[in-house]
């Protein structure tokens, strides 16, 4: 167990001094690449905050959209994520062959799709989603 | 310094030393002449230099525009409201004006063109398909749904032109009055002149200003009437639409392949960044292809 700061607090920590002193003191490129920097520490922050619910979630949805198993989500987050990515390998590759083209099949993955790219904007640029 | 002792601003443009580059400075300088001798508004270029040994690279020189490029200031700032009220038909004017250059003409003889008996719409969808299947480091449904989408009905082929490649805001200079020059043309080819009106309209273009589809200007229909009244072709809306689902796939396909760089080891935090873009096109292109 490590010690206050915990990790969101010491992005931010990082972000603030980007964000109010390193800005404002640079101009041109190194004054914009400190900008996506700083926002790119905001994306971190976000990502550890919401990333085991969201990806549960995801699992749990492309297990229905597949029609496998949605019982028992791997216990693991490493696990969970490998698993996530190989069902989204499997319904990519449905999707190229043209099962998603028309049907029942195609309203499901729609759906699951749009849901799981809210989330990702969540993370990424949540003022997108939103608009 | 000119003779009698005046002084003249112009602009050298090089790539750096050991920078691998596919486009040439000889073609971008063929083309800008053309351009500005056809009396389209770009930077007037002046002599290009192909001996590596004068400056260590090749490079040519035009004039400078002074101005203003930054999309933001050009949608937000009250400084350039008369801008914003000049641009839809300025840009209309340019693009009706690029697309009437002479691609046949023995100075553009090295444009990149479709391969034979491929309408550009398949082939520029058959090559970005191969970039992406190349670089990407993950499964993209939203990507994929829009492939089939695209795949499926690509506009016919229509009378071939010159496309800019880049033409949107960002990559044009303008003042309080209105534009000043189109720039960026490293990505002209032949093909369909519909591809430079759906690149316009893409989402990342609005910077922000989505009520206004092209550009964060103006309505598509305002720009298309624009655009036929300024000597283009009459639009297809659909095949217009087509251009612009196609454009958010390839900005997000551009991005997937940013990201892969950063990840091959190129150290930079911009690159880094455009990984998480994809979401955004991917976004968009699930509400454009709903229906």
């Amino acid at each position: 167990m490590q010690d206050r700061p915990s990790v969101s607090e010491l992005l931010d920590a990082v972000r603030a001094f980007l964000e109010e002193d390193v800005v404002p003191a640079l101009e041109g490129p190194r004054q914009f690449h400190a900008r996506v920097a700083a926002n790119v520490l905001a994306i971190v922050g976000r990502e550890l905050a919401g990333e085991e619910a969201s990806l549960l979630a995801e699992w749990q949805r492309l297990a229905v959209v597949l029609g496998e198993d949605a019982s028992a989500p791997p216990a693991r987050l490493e696990a969970l994520r490998g698993a996530v990515r190989e069902r989204t390998a499997a319904l990519a590759e449905r999707i190229r062959r043209g099962d998603a083209d028309a049907g029942p099949f195609r309203d499901a993955a729609r759906a699951h799709v749009r849901a799981t790219v809210e989330d990702k904007l969540r993370v990424a640029n949540p003022r997108f989603v939103r608009s | 310094m000119l003779p009698g002792g005046g002084v003249e601003r112009l602009v050298l443009r090089r790539d750096p030393p050991g920078h691998h580059v596919h486009s040439s400075r000889r073609d971008e300088f063929a083309l800008l002449a053309a351009a500005h001798a056809a009396g389209l508004r770009v930077p007037r270029v002046r002599w290009c230099e192909e001996d590596p040994a004068v400056l260590g690279t090749p490079f040519f020189v035009m004039d400078f525009v002074p101005g203003e490029t930054l999309a933001r200031r050009l949608l937000r700032d009250a400084e350039y409201a008369p801008a914003r009220a000049a641009l839809p038909g300025q840009l209309a004017a340019a693009l009706a004006g690029i697309h009437a250059l002479d691609v046949r003409a023995p100075g553009l003889a090295f444009l990149p063109r479709p391969p034979a008996g491929e309408t550009p719409a398949a082939a520029e969808l058959a090559r970005h398909e191969q970039l992406y299947r190349a670089v990407t480091l993950d499964p993209h449904p939203a990507l994929e749904l829009a492939l089939r989408w695209l795949a499926a009905a690509p506009p016919a082929p229509r009378a071939e032109a010159l496309v800019h490649g880049d033409f949107r805001i960002g990559n044009v200079i303008f003042g309080p009055e209105g534009l000043r020059a189109v720039l960026d043309w490293e990505l002209a080819h032949v093909g369909d002149p519909m591809e430079d009106l759906g690149w316009l309209c893409v989402r990342s273009w609005r910077f922000g200003a989505d009520a206004q589809p092209v550009g964060g200007l103006c309505q598509r229909e305002e720009f298309f009437a624009a655009y036929a009244r300024a000597g283009g072709a009459p639009v297809d809306p659909a095949a217009a639409r087509w251009w612009e689902v196609f454009g958010n796939w390839k900005w997000a396909i551009i991005c997937v392949m940013q990201a892969r760089s950063f990840v091959d080891g190129a150290r930079s935090v911009e690159l880094a960044s455009l990984g998480r873009r994809v979401a955004e096109m991917e976004l968009e292109l699930l509400s454009l292809t709903e229906t």
